[in-house]
């Protein structure tokens, strides 16, 4: 009776919890007036309740899920291709409207040991799909046959998971990175909460997207070696702390190498210059402000 | 939660302008904050389906268990629950542990948490005063002063400063009424 967890709905799609019939078959049922089980309605008109959301969905009436509002929310995620890898950079923070509440938050997670996800947006949801993700594994895991899903399997069943809960008006509102080897190839993947989903030599979501973005255009190159990709994304990270509000000076690097596979770094630190002569006398020519 | 080498933990958890709750078996409590409505409907079914399962288990369910039920709710049935809890407690596993469900349906594990309205006042408060391995006494004068704070500034906090701590002996409640509440901010800002 409790919620069961992800799982797919043949009718609905991937991503949704539901009845595997579009229309399913209710046996044993009085009429249509009659009591459905699992249901609850109360007879004051309010809306009903139940444990499992998916037990209110019955034959002919329509899910009472519909666009919300995000309340825990990461920022940016920053990714880049290089020669022999792919890497991924995001900060350690879950914000709650302007206030960064928790400080020590990954948002870059290792799927298995081709691909890593970096997500930006509502942190539940992310829970979510991290759930859905491992319920993949797992199958792929009982199956033992040597298959897991590459990064590009990935990257198409998330794109398709977010396109489907899109068109439900219930989104699963994260901005995602895909990141790995496709057959020795580094692959870089980015699918948001409307579904749009394409994949680059480099890629940013959130801010990342307007301020790092910029920055890899001037610099990158599908040949560059680890330590300029790290240099490289170093810089965006500093810039995307300095100007998006939303974000704190502790950062985490995910890399996917042909060499060492997976590997998430411990949280760092940025330097940051404040002695700009702009930032200490701003109005210099202004009387009596600082 | 402060886990010490002995087996105490504060609840380091204060949340203000609720009430707290037993889940289960003594050893593990949810903190309510939001929609009153809304968190008493989740704690009633956390509290039933956490005692299902330890009839199953034959053994009381782990802290993260219960903790992850009450996110469960709370990510299922998101367009309509507005709810904040903290889950709070002690197990074999892991030692004292607090457990953060904000609204939305994340779960998230910290050393320490604070949510509700007074919350607001505090955050600085804690985020300067909070060590790691403190002692049980220390970590219950912190919560006390911390929700005195609180209700010294939020209009929707007051009253009394009801504490839990937690550890492998069991539960124990101490009242701090309105009139002592002056005199715990004092205590712990010579101490």
């Amino acid at each position: 009776m409790f919620a069961k967890g992800p799982s797919h709905s043949t009718a609905l799609g991937p991503g949704c919890a539901g009845p595997p019939l579009a229309n399913p078959q209710n046996f044993g049922q009085a009429g249509p007036g009659a009591h459905e089980h699992g249901s609850h309605q109360p007879s004051c008109g309010a809306a009903p309740f139940a444990v499992d959301a998916s037990m209110l969905r019955s034959a002919g009436s329509q899910p009472h899920k519909h666009t919300q509002s995000p309340y825990v929310t990461g920022s940016s995620v920053l990714g880049i291709t290089y020669a022999g890898g792919v890497m991924l950079a995001s900060d350690t923070l879950a914000s709650y409207g302007s206030t960064k509440r928790y400080k020590s938050v990954q948002r870059l997670v290792k799927v298995n040991e081709t691909t890593v996800l970096g997500a930006g947006g509502e942190i539940s949801d992310l829970q979510y799909i991290l759930n859905m993700l491992d319920d993949l594994s797992t199958e792929d895991y009982c199956a033992d046959d040597g298959q897991s899903l590459s990064s590009q399997e990935l990257y198409s069943y998330l794109s398709r998971v977010m396109y489907n809960r899109r068109n439900k008006m219930d989104p699963l509102w994260n901005s995602l990175l895909i990141a790995g080897l496709e057959s020795g190839k580094p692959f870089l993947g980015s699918v948001n909460m409307i579904g749009v989903a394409f994949s680059d030599d480099h890629l940013a979501t959130g801010f990342g997207s307007h301020l790092a973005r910029p920055l890899f255009r001037k610099k990158h190159r599908p040949d560059m070696s680890e330590e300029e990709a790290t240099a490289l994304i170093r810089e965006a990270l500093e810039v995307c702390y300095y100007r998006d509000k939303q974000s704190i000076n502790k950062f985490q690097i995910a890399k996917v190498t042909t060499a060492g596979g997976v590997s998430i770094s411990d949280a760092f630190a940025l330097p940051t210059k404040w002695e700009y002569q702009a930032f200490v006398d701003p109005t210099r020519d202004a009387v009596g402000v600082w | 939660m402060t886990e010490l080498s002995g087996d105490w933990c504060g609840m380091q958890a204060p949340e203000t302008g609720t009430t707290i709750v037993a889940v289960s078996y003594d050893k593990v409590f949810l903190l309510r904050s939001g929609s009153a409505a809304d968190t008493q409907l989740v704690s009633d079914y956390v509290r039933y389906y956490a005692e299902q399962h330890a009839i199953g288990l034959e053994q009381p369910p782990s802290v993260k268990t219960i903790a992850n039920l009450v996110k469960q709710m709370n990510y299922q049935n998101k367009q309509m629950l507005l709810g904040a809890m903290i889950i709070a407690g002690w197990d074999r596993e892991a030692g004292g542990q607090v457990y953060g469900c904000p609204i939305g349906g994340t779960l998230l594990e910290e050393p320490w948490t604070t949510d509700g309205s007074g919350s607001t006042y505090i955050w600085g408060f804690l985020d300067h005063a909070f060590r790691d391995n403190m002692s049980r006494s220390e970590a219950e004068e912190l919560v006390i002063a911390s929700i005195s704070l609180a209700m010294a500034r939020d209009g929707s906090s007051g009253g009394v400063v009801r504490l839990i701590t937690i550890s492998k002996d069991g539960a124990e409640r101490r009242l701090v009424k309105g009139d002592e509440v002056l005199e715990a901010i004092f205590l712990f800002l010579v101490a």
